[in-house]
């Protein structure tokens, strides 16, 4: 299936446009013939389980490795080539934290300034700025490596768009990082959003992939489904049905042999059973399987759009 | 260009300095090798432990060896009965040589020129003992086979007249023959070499490893602009380790310190330089600091034993020469004994100080070409 319902307004530019993007690492195929479409001014989400070639896609898209395969145009341009110039117009933010543990964060923040040719009054306005935007203003002195997991996030991101990229890509920002202060991330990504900055972020929480404006669910290098959250859930090829009842464990087992189920999951007091798409009245046909325990349809969640496109492999 | 060189220049002086472990390394590196090589490496060696074998027993006898003790190049340490017993006490190692004085000693004694000079210098002459020698380590032998000729004239209580030599020396630069005056300068460029090198061979990689790069890459910093910018702090860290050498060797070891200071600041940093791009260019080769390290001994083994420090350059072999004009300490080994030494000034060394430069500028443009910002 390929949902490709965007954003509700029209998009007239593409910032990220790459065809049959591939990249092998010898025999191993880490992204294998992607094709993505990003507008401008749009949030837009890698989701998939570890390994399945999100951090490579980045790579690939921010120049930083060669693509074995395909064709990328990154802000208009084409990538091979202009990789230097693009690069004072993107931000990266990797995954594993890469700013200076022994600095502090005021020399963090210097030092990626000058990098970006910033110098005097201007450094230090756009610091200041940046410092009480991330609400790091107290811990200026702190040396990088002796944060918290959060202070380092806000630390990374402030120094990924200290020189207002157009685009920016994160690599799983919130790792570390527990739910409110997740919220708060989100936050500051839907300001920079909103301020035209186009966003590229890699996650492997749903909560998280629900609130891009599209995403492209991955697994083992290949793209299974993208689009909108809700053009995802809408257009899923599975239905999902609602079972509880006694013995759930017992039954659980069951149904997973059976072909025409993509999977079971316990959730709390019932399972949570993806139906293929063939069957005609998946209802009746659960009612008929679950001997006298309660069935009902149930709408589907991003995460049995996850499921059922990577085949329930990675869900219990 | 110049915001990002300071920028990345600063930078790394602060980690440096907040790195406890390397700037303990950058001082004491200097002092430890020196302590060692100013005390403990000598290469004309004393008080080498050896045995004696005395069958005459007599007064004479007795006089040779005090006489031999007090050149202080060996210690009698103990006495045997045959040749047989001093041989098993030479293999297990417990002496280094021993000496045979024959029974008949003081008839050869009398007869010996070298005792009385009226006796004729004949074929028939024979020496009034013998050495045997562990050979296996050279320097001793050699200081053993320095008391072959020993005049006797101390024994016999009355002075001989001396033939007169076929040559008269006169020992410019160190009269009175001091190893550690040729081993301080020596030590200013091994020591610079290994940390130098050490230090910037790790530059790269370290930033890999500890996944700054990354970050690094996507930014618009220029590979020039990052070379230059890592390795100007340690041009500091090198000039603070020559004075330390230098000075400790003027005021502990007397080393005379002859030459300009300018010269001496002048070829020290172009050395420093070319030590340095030698070092970056290993950091755009190696995959990890354990590399690093080991491409640095690689590097280390030769500048120590072909570049002059160990062994005379002259007496090594043509091919051995060649491989030690293509490492940079091998110029600055003959810059800074000249300048330290005898007084040489930069400008006459002017063939060796374009060989550093050339080594830097060529090192500079290899790293900066070697070095991709992309991650593979
Ligand atoms: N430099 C490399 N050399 C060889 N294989 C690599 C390299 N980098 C990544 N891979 C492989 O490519 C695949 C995709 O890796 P990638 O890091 O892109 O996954 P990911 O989706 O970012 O996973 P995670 O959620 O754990 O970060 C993996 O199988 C990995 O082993
Ligand atoms: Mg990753």
């Amino acid at each position: 299936m390929n949902a490709s319902a965007h954003q509700e307004l029209e998009p007239t530019e593409y910032v990220i446009e790459a065809k049959g993007l591939s990249k092998c690492f010898g025999d191993n195929i880490a992204v294998n013939k992607l094709d993505l479409k990003i507008p401008k001014g749009s949030i837009y989400g890698f989701l998939g389980p570890n390994g399945c070639g999100k951090s490579t896609s980045i790579r690939l898209l921010t120049g930083l490795l060669e693509a074995s395969e395909g064709e990328v145009n990154i802000l208009g341009q084409p990538l091979l080539g202009h990789e230097e110039s693009l690069k004072k117009r993107i931000g990266y933010m990797t995954q594993k934290f890469s700013l200076y543990d022994n600095l502090t964060v005021q020399e963090n923040l210097n030092f990626v300034g000058a990098i970006y040719g910033f110098a005097g009054r201007k450094k230090k306005n756009r610091i200041e700025e940046l410092l009480a935007l991330y609400d790091l203003e107290k811990q200026t002195k702190q040396f990088a490596g002796s944060m918290s997991g959060g202070q380092k996030q806000r630390l990374a991101l402030a120094c990924a768009t200290l020189h207002s990229p157009e685009l920016l890509f994160l690599d799983e920002p919130t790792s570390a990082v527990d739910p409110e202060n997740r919220r708060e991330f989100w936050e500051r990504l839907f300001d920079l959003c909103d301020a035209g900055t186009t966003i590229l972020v890699s996650t492997h929480y749903m909560d998280e992939a629900e609130r891009c404006h599209a995403l492209a669910i991955m697994e083992e290098g290949n793209k299974r489904a993208d689009g909108s959250p809700q053009a995802l859930m809408d257009a899923m090829p599975a239905t999902v049905v609602e079972v509880s009842g006694n013995q759930l464990r017992q039954f659980k087992q069951t149904l997973i042999q059976h072909p025409d189920i993509l999977s079971a999951a316990q959730i709390g007091s019932h399972l949570r059973v993806l139906v293929k798409q063939q069957v005609a009245d998946p209802l009746n046909f659960i009612s008929q399987l679950s001997q006298g325990r309660e069935a009902l349809l149930a709408r589907p969640s991003l995460e049995d759009v996850f499921v059922a496109c990577t085949g329930g492999r990675h869900v219990d | 260009m110049w915001i990002r060189i300071y920028a990345i220049f600063t930078k790394e002086l602060k980690q440096l300095s907040r790195d406890r472990m390397t700037f303990g390394l950058i001082i004491m590196i200097p002092l430890v090798q020196l302590m060692l090589f100013g005390y403990a490496i000598n290469t004309t060696a004393r008080h080498i432990p050896v045995g004696l074998i005395d069958l005459s027993q007599t007064s004479e006898s007795r006089a040779i060896a005090h006489a031999i003790t007090a050149t202080q190049s060996v210690n009698f340490t103990a006495r045997y009965r045959s040749i047989k017993e001093a041989e098993v006490a030479i293999t297990r190692g417990e002496i280094k040589a021993v000496l045979y004085l024959p029974a008949d000693l003081t008839r050869r004694l009398f007869s010996h020129p070298l005792y009385d000079h009226q006796q004729p210098n004949s074929p028939l002459t024979r020496p009034v003992g013998q050495w045997i020698v562990d050979g296996s380590d050279t320097v001793i032998a050699s200081s053993i086979r320095a008391l072959r000729n020993m005049p006797l004239d101390e024994v016999a209580n009355h002075a001989v007249i001396r033939t007169a030599p076929s040559f008269e020396v006169v020992q410019y630069f160190n009269p009175e023959q001091r190893t550690v005056v040729n081993i301080v300068p020596g030590l200013v460029a091994v020591i610079l070499t290994m940390t130098m090198i050490l230090f910037t061979s790790a530059a790269i990689v370290r930033e890999h490893e500890h996944g700054n790069m990354e970050f690094l890459i996507t930014t618009p910093v220029r590979s020039i602009e990052l070379m230059i910018g890592k390795i100007t702090p340690y041009v500091l860290i090198g000039l603070i380790q020559v004075s330390i050498i230098l000075s400790v060797g003027h005021w502990v070891f007397s080393v005379p310190i002859r030459g300009h200071l300018l010269s001496l600041l002048g070829g020290s940093i172009l050395f420093i330089f070319a030590s340095l791009t030698l070092g970056l260019v290993l950091s755009t080769i190696a995959k990890n600091q354990l590399q690093a390290m080991q491409m640095t001994i690689f590097i280390l083994l030769p500048s120590i034993l072909l570049s002059g420090f160990m062994f005379p350059y002259d007496a090594m072999p043509v091919a051995a020469q060649w491989i030690a004009e293509a490492l940079p300490v091998t110029h600055f080994m003959r810059m800074i004994r000249a300048i330290v030494l005898r007084d040489a000034s930069i400008l006459l060394l002017g063939e060796d100080a374009l060989w550093l430069g050339l080594f830097t500028v060529g090192g500079i443009i290899i790293a900066s070409l070697r070095f991709k910002k992309k991650l593979e």
